[in-house]
């Protein structure tokens, strides 16, 4: 009988434990690699269901088919977490693969941001992302598939549109505000007062409609399910459903290079002193980990791209040797992506790795830029801002119900593409049953507005 | 954590897999649902794929057609020619790096994913499927098949006798007829004789439901590939919108220039000729093979006479009689204009298919410039069709 991995799980784990790794157990399951391929496109092992999903789909799978990467593992994280492993892979694979998983168990366990998202819910998500699923079916057979799928493209398209900060289960707005109160203490008012005047003015009686919203508003799906004015119930809740799960999404997104970084370095580590593992499997285990974590594809010399596995295993490696594991893992718990390339990533470390900043020309190659670390930091991050997403919020909803909203033009230093905007708006107006308007540049800076109107589209 | 294939070969399954993974393909599902709007698509955009359907050869039953992935549109910034990335390698600054370098290997996972386009698509589409569908869009009117006086006849069954050809026995009828005997007259055993039918042939006169259609293209050097193209398509269409109407459909391929020979389907498209054009040895030839082929009262004629309207002056009237004659013996006599460059005053070949419907024959002509008029081109045979067809039955 060949070896399981399964048997060597129990020593990985206690090593693991040896090592100061702290996670929820973990569920393991070997699925097929279309399901892996399901699983990268759906982003959750049960989803709902839309034809986008369908064209990534297909793409990933020809993709697979001339031989780009193939998965190994995803893992999801909650109490118990959840990893699901590619059916073909080979037994020093899944060794290797196991102590991966073991790796994201414990970020996911220890780190600010999931620790948020696992205490809003999104310890259950699967659960929930399979409920929401079921919540969706009921609706198409309600309301019809087309309905249905009309809501979703203009949920979908606003997957990215949420505010991390102000959290999952959110208040409405306080449909009023008080008036400011009449100032009193100033001498010609108190004198006033004194002169016992008979009828005086109610005191702050006053309230003033609050204008909607209060202030630009980031989380477009949560504005949306609560402030549209004629949308149905069940287009809110899959409005939310959306929300609810890109709200799982973030944590998993704006820490990937971390996430990914500390998963490989552990499974290097572990496997290394893991004296319980034959010499042979551990060769083609650590020959698979380089695979994993090169900067660049075995056939170039210079890529214009990086490679998260690579950085963060690169960080994490130098992090450790510098500071020791405890000092390592207060890291992980408190950062994400953003402050830990920016505080962590040094001059030296990018010039060892030989990282540099490149700009595209309009006609021409690509030309070399510098290698200066800010720069550096600003450029790896820029993309990942806002959910990688140009910056577009509520500004107003006009008192004949049109929605406005805005691009900040100025943070994300260009206007948004027209065309497909336009198609956002029509997505966007079919829920929300009012013209809907948004405010950007073109390209010679200069302000403009698209309106797309339900009523005559 | 993915991986370049490089990586060791999946040796063992290592663990029972859970089969219900296999059953069902969410991907392939919604896959299915992209591809369905695709199709809707591709149906709102009919003289597109028209005119851009790739056409093959004989009786091609089904078309491909290029098409883009659906996109899903999402919020993006304005495409920046100059944008900057972080990359990894030995280079230095001011190094200039090509296209070929650009090794883009992306770490998809979770949301946020934000690929776009992907690869083109050819989506086949079944001939017959396009046709209806032009038909509903179009709101074409269906033709109503003439029946000339045909002698043509066939042999139908009709009817049931005692006698007749053994291989003609009926055996369930005469089944029955022994169940109705043996009710009425318990006495009796098995099938008789006096059971047995046979079923009956007669000869019924058919209404014609035969068609020809001649291609009359003119391949003279004036005419380019491009315009040859554009009949090739018109003809297509039509060709494929008679076949809904007529069981039987001749299609005679012609090619003039200042003389004119008949095609095959494959070879026909491939002609170009050179000198100038004489419509009339085009024409001539189209009556000959009605006469020899056709009778024009058990067959429905038509031709499509594809041209860019040139042709010689010395022609002209030689030209007259030949159509008026070919006019009075098809249904339909129909010049299309090819006329992909500009031109001022009416052409020579419009003037004479003026000149034929002027004396009341059944003849049209319309012009397409580009491949998005050969839809309209194809709508306005059908439509005109369909009136002349309605008041000639009107008519005694």
């Amino acid at each position: 009988m060949k070896p399981d991995w399964r048997g060597t799980l129990p020593q990985l784990e206690d090593l693991a434990r040896k090592l100061g790794l702290e996670w929820s157990p973990v569920i393991f399951e070997a699925v097929p690699d279309s399901f892996m391929t399901e699983i990268a496109v759906y982003g959750l092992p049960v989803r709902m269901p839309h034809w986008s999903f369908g064209a990534r789909y297909i793409y990933q799978l020809l993709q697979r088919h001339m031989g780009y990467s193939r998965l190994f593992e995803v893992v999801f994280p909650g109490n118990p977490g959840r990893a699901y492993v590619a059916s073909s892979n080979g037994l020093a694979d899944n060794i290797l693969v196991s102590a991966h998983v073991l790796g994201h168990a414990d970020f996911s366990h220890n780190n600010m941001m999931f620790r948020r998202s696992q205490d809003q819910g999104a310890e259950h998500i699967i659960e929930h992302a399979a409920s929401h699923a079921r919540q969706i079916e009921r609706d198409i057979e309600a309301h019809g598939f087309e309905a249905v799928e009309r809501v979703l493209d203009a949920a979908l398209s606003l997957e990215q549109y949420i505010d991390i900060d102000r959290g999952l289960r959110r208040e409405n707005y306080a449909e009023y505000i008080s008036a400011p109160a009449a100032p009193t203490d100033d001498a010609f008012r108190t004198r006033f007062a004194s002169l016992g005047a008979d009828d005086k003015p109610a005191a702050s009686q006053r309230r003033l409609r609050a204008p909607l919203p209060p202030h630009p508003e980031k989380d477009l799906l949560w504005f949306i399910a609560t402030y549209a004015p004629d949308m149905e119930s069940w287009e809110r809740d899959i409005f939310l459903a959306v929300r609810a799960e890109s709200f799982y999404f973030y944590p998993v997104y704006a820490t990937q290079t971390m996430n990914e970084g500390w998963a490989s370095y552990w499974h290097a580590r572990l496997l290394r002193e893991a004296d319980f593992i034959p010499q042979d499997t551990y060769l083609d285990a650590i020959k698979c980990h380089s695979d994993v974590v090169r900067p660049v594809a075995a056939e170039e010399q210079i890529a214009l791209a990086v490679n998260p596995y690579h950085l963060g295993f690169t960080l994490w490696e130098e992090i450790i040797k510098e500071g020791g594991v405890e000092y390592a893992r207060q890291i992980m718990r408190e950062d994400d992506d953003f402050s830990f390339l920016r505080n962590h990533l040094s001059k030296k470390m990018a010039a060892d790795m030989g990282l540099f900043r490149f700009q595209k020309q309009s006609h021409g190659p690509v030309k070399v830029l510098d290698q200066d670390i800010d720069e550096l930091r600003e450029a790896l991050l820029h993309e990942k801002y806002n959910f990688g997403a140009p910056r577009v919020s509520v500004a107003e909803v006009r008192s004949n119900g049109t929605l406005v909203l805005e691009h900040n033009s100025e943070i994300d230093r260009r206007g948004l593409e027209t065309e497909s905007a336009r198609k956002v708006l029509d997505y966007v107006a079919h829920v929300w049953r009012r013209p809907v308007v948004l405010r950007t540049v073109d390209a010679m800076s200069k302000a403009i507005e698209l309106t797309t109107d339900p009523a005559t589209a | 954590m993915p991986s370049d294939p490089s990586g060791s070969a999946p040796a063992d399954i290592p663990n029972a897999v859970n089969d219900w993974y296999e059953l069902f393909s969410r991907g392939s599902r919604d896959w299915l649902r992209h591809s369905e709007k695709i199709r809707a698509a591709v149906r709102d955009h009919l003289p597109q794929v028209v005119a851009s359907s790739d056409i093959i050869g004989d009786g091609a039953r089904t078309v491909r057609v290029p098409v883009r992935m659906l996109e899903h549109y999402r919020f993006k910034l304005r495409p920046d020619a100059n944008a900057q990335g972080v990359g990894q390698g030995s280079a230095k600054p001011g190094d200039l790096l090509g296209e070929a370098n650009a090794g883009n290997k992306p770490g998809n996972k979770g949301a946020g994913g934000t690929e776009r386009g992907g690869p083109e698509l050819l989506l086949e589409f079944k001939v017959d499927d396009i046709i209806d569908w032009m038909w509903e869009e179009l709101q074409l009117p269906n033709l109503q098949p003439r029946a000339g006086q045909s002698d043509e006849s066939e042999w139908k069954r009709e009817g049931w006798d005692r006698r007749g050809a053994r291989s003609r026995l009926d055996r369930r009828r005469s089944f029955k007829e022994s169940v109705k005997r043996r009710s009425m007259d318990s006495a009796n055993k098995g099938l008789i004789d006096e059971d047995l039918r046979f079923r009956q042939l007669t000869r019924r006169r058919q209404p014609a439901l035969r068609a020809a259609v001649f291609f009359l293209l003119d391949v003279s050097a004036s005419m380019t590939e491009a315009d040859r193209q554009l009949a090739k398509t018109f003809y297509f269409w039509v060709a494929a919108g008679l076949r809904r109407v007529y069981r039987s459909l001749d299609i005679v391929f012609i090619a003039h220039t200042t003389e004119a020979w008949e095609f095959s389907e494959s070879d026909f498209f491939k002609v170009s000729g050179s000198g100038g054009t004489v419509a009339s040895t085009g024409l001539g030839k189209v009556s000959e093979i009605i006469k020899a082929r056709f009778d024009p009262n058990s067959c429905n004629v038509y031709l499509f006479y594809a041209s860019d309207g040139d042709n010689a002056m010395d022609d002209r009237e030689a030209a007259r009689v030949e159509l008026e004659n070919v006019a009075k013996m098809t249904q339909y006599s129909g010049y299309v204009e090819i006329s992909s460059g500009l031109r001022g005053s009416q052409s020579e070949t419009s003037k004479l298919f003026d000149a034929v419907a002027a004396l009341g024959l059944p003849s049209g002509r319309c012009s397409i410039r580009d491949a998005n008029d050969v839809a309209s081109a194809v709508r306005h045979f059908f439509t005109r069709e369909a009136q002349a067809a309605a008041a000639s039955d009107v008519a005694p």
